[in-house]
């Protein structure tokens, strides 16, 4: 459902992304790995849309459409969420009405009808029963006064409501404790099914202990530089990623 | 006379320019203008002016004595130059101070009004058929100069409640208009007041008697429609004992490069136990993206709790004029009397306010609350300016302000500038002020949700602005939010 080939990307003229490569089928769960700074967010936010990156190079092709050519409205309409790393707050908005708006105004870019007040609450409140997330906090401003946890939480709830094809998960597990980690894969492995994929982007293995991917990719210098089966995440967790920087050194010296 | 149809500029969008300074490219949705011939004064201020318009009124000798005393005052004071706004000296010789629409016959019911005004106030949302209008809301239309019908007159009337144009009040009810007109603000007020009490031609009475509670709202629509000419309007309410009424007002006009004057005057009394509300949806001309043209707002607006227990709400969406200097007050004279302000004002492209409230504390217990949510975009100007008074005499006295500041890119400006003189060791004034930027992350963030920028503007700013447009009537809440998303529509984009 996505391919990617070649890309280049980069912001403020900084060349960031030199050349990725990926192949993403509907069912499976991506692991992206790497350092820090090795552009895994950016891969995050070029997927989604951000203007403030720029692609000098390469293609991303998603269910058919040249994802680089619609805006990042459009492409959540074709079905690309991406869980933030840093939710956003917007003061007085209820997240209520926010998920209300965003549903309907999916709903209006696929050509369906939109859903009036009472469907959309018994959507809510399956997806609530489902996520286990209560309605206080659905009542409060869109992520204002939030712990990390619970902006985390809001996240997948938003993605369960908005069923997307394609989900991306930037670093979904940092500034998390254990117990908020396996609430969030929780509700991640719920949502997964034979026709959606998820990407995970991730520094540390633990996350994927909750949510197993098929593939794991070691993103290096703007590059995946190494990929493999969920082993090579537990692999990385032991020796750190000094060895795949050493690899990649060694390979470039001979 | 001269009409002219303006055309809407197209938009023109800038791929140079940032998304959120992209947002700032609005269009102005009621700047037609209606042909219509029109009864006016020659250009022009002096006595004989002021004779015309009262002549014209058929008014009784001592509203013209009070206005001629009004205008020799005026004569001797200066325009205030302490605002926060800049404009060109205004040439108050070049104002036509009365204009009214040519009436074949006058109408004596709502039914033999021009069906050419009928359709102006029509294509403006407001309907004088009592059938279609909205169940619970009276309206008194007033074009230029002249109030041209009041519904619902009757059925008020059968509970006391006199609703009417200042012109009508003057003729039928001249005790209650001698007893409260310019009591709360005085014809010397300031400059635009004492301009306003020497050439006002008209606006709203309503009148509500002791333990009535209205059982609708009651509404003024103001439309400028002529050119060169200025709007004085003058409305009074009075509350009197025990009795509650909700008022709200909406003003539009056409768009034209010359800028127009408003100079209004609103004074509201509550009696023991009274209240009122009084709500306005301000939306005149604001002048195009270049800063030509639009109104200069320039209102005094003030009320007195003057009664134990008495309360005076001013709310207010400010979304036009190229420039808005205005204070709605509320002296709280009453014990145990209570005094709010709640406003919203954008200002967009080059449009200028300078507006918040005063808040005196005369009686013992008085309490106000005050907030304020300004939000600028393109290049305009956003100030509030407030004032808190607690007077020796008034124990116990709690004020709550909060002045919150949105700012859309990066060439507006956003200002605050709260007075506080406090007399009185037992008050308890409190002040609280933030500015924020809607942030690119924002809209990134609604976007990828599927929400086009549009939408995640206004969801922004509605958010923004909820606690004071909560306080609208349930009516007008709706519209009102569109009013804001409108007014700054293209300003991210």
């Amino acid at each position: 459902m996505l391919t990617i080939r070649n890309l280049h990307a980069g912001i403020e003229g900084k060349q960031i992304l030199k050349g990725i490569n990926l192949e993403v089928r509907p069912g499976e769960v991506h692991a992206i790995m790497g350092p820090n700074g090795s552009g895994k967010s950016t891969l995050a936010s070029v997927l989604a849309g951000r203007s403030d990156y720029e692609v000098s190079n390469g293609s991303v092709e998603f269910l058919g459409k040249d994802l680089l050519e619609l805006s990042p409205e459009k492409r959540a309409g074709e079905g690309i969420f991406l869980a933030f790393q840093y939710p956003i707050e917007i003061p007085g908005l209820t997240t209520t009405n926010f998920i209300k708006t965003a549903v309907n105004e999916v709903r209006k870019y696929r050509g369906e009808e939109p859903l009036d007040a009472v469907q959309f609450l018994k959507l809510m409140k399956e997806k609530m029963a489902l996520m286990e997330i209560g309605q206080s906090l659905l009542s409060r401003s869109l992520n204002e006064g939030f712990s990390g946890g619970e902006k985390k939480r809001n996240e997948i709830f938003q993605m369960a409501m908005l069923e997307p094809k394609l989900a991306i998960l930037d670093e979904t597990d940092s500034g998390l404790d254990i117990d908020a980690i396996r609430i969030v894969a929780n509700g991640v492995n719920k949502l997964r099914n034979k026709d959606n994929a998820v990407l995970v982007v991730t520094h540390y293995q633990r996350l994927l202990d909750h949510i197993v991917p098929d593939f794991v990719h070691v993103l290096y210098n703007g590059r995946i530089v190494k990929s493999g089966k969920k082993e090579l995440a537990l692999e990385l967790e032991e020796r750190g990623y000094d060895f795949i920087k050493n690899e990649v050194n060694e390979g470039q010296e001979a | 006379m001269k009409t002219e149809v303006f055309q809407p500029e197209k938009q023109v969008i800038d791929d140079e320019l940032s998304t959120i300074e992209r947002a700032v490219l609005s269009e102005y949705k009621y700047g037609f203008v209606t042909e219509i011939e029109a009864d006016e004064a020659p250009k022009g201020l002096n006595e004989g002016t002021i004779r015309f318009i009262s002549a014209k009124k058929k008014e009784p000798e001592w509203m013209l004595e009070w206005r001629l005393k009004a205008y020799r005052h005026w004569l001797k004071m200066e325009e205030p130059t302490w605002p926060n706004v800049k404009y060109d000296p205004i040439d108050y010789q070049d104002i036509i101070y009365y204009s009214a629409p040519k009436q074949n016959v006058k109408p004596e019911s709502l039914d033999q009004i021009d069906p050419e005004l009928r359709r102006t106030f029509e294509k403006l949302g407001i309907s004088l058929d009592e059938q279609k209008r909205l169940s619970g809301v009276a309206v008194d239309a007033v074009i230029d100069s002249i109030s041209i019908g009041t519904t619902f007159k009757e059925q008020l009337g059968e509970l006391g409640i006199i609703f009417c144009s200042m012109s009508e009040a003057i003729q039928n009810h001249p005790d209650l208009v001698r007893k409260y007109l310019s009591s709360v603000v005085p014809i010397t007020d300031n400059y635009f007041a004492a301009l306003n009490s020497a050439v006002f031609s008209d606006g709203s009475f309503c009148y509500i008697p002791k333990g009535v509670r209205s059982p609708m709202e009651l509404s003024t629509y103001f439309r400028i429609n002529a050119e060169n000419t200025g709007q004085f309007e003058r409305t009074l309410i009075v509350a009197e004992e025990g009795s509650y009424v909700s008022y709200l007002e909406g003003c539009t006009a056409p768009m034209r490069d010359e800028n127009q004057l408003h100079a209004a005057v609103v004074e509201l009394v509550a009696l023991d136990n009274a209240e009122i509300k009084y709500s306005t949806v301000q939306n005149w001309y604001p002048g195009n993206k270049e800063g030509k043209g639009g109104i200069y707002n320039f209102v005094t607006k003030r009320g007195i709790c003057k009664g134990v227990n008495s309360k005076i709400s001013w709310t207010q969406v400010e979304t036009g004029s190229a420039i808005t200097w205005k204070y709605p007050s509320v002296i709280l004279k009453g014990d145990n009397s209570t005094g709010e302000f709640y406003s919203v004002a954008v200002t967009n492209n080059h449009q200028q306010a300078d507006t918040g409230t005063k808040m005196m504390h005369l009686g013992k217990n008085t309490k106000s609350r005050i907030v304020s949510k300004g939000i600028s975009a393109g290049f305009s100007n956003n100030s509030y300016r407030g004032l808190v008074h607690v007077n020796k005499n008034a124990s116990n006295a709690r004020n709550f302000s909060q002045c919150d500041s949105l700012l859309l890119g990066d060439k507006c400006g956003a200002h605050t500038f709260p007075y506080i003189e406090v007399k009185n060791n037992s008050a308890l004034v409190e002040h609280e002020a933030t500015t924020s930027k809607i942030g690119e992350d924002q809209i990134f963030y609604c976007n990828q949700r599927g929400i086009d920028t549009e939408t995640a503007v206004a969801l922004i700013i509605n958010g923004f602005a909820k606690e004071v447009m909560r306080q609208l009537p349930m009516e007008f809440a709706v519209e009102a939010q569109k009013l804001l998303a409108i007014s700054l529509e293209g300003s991210v984009g």
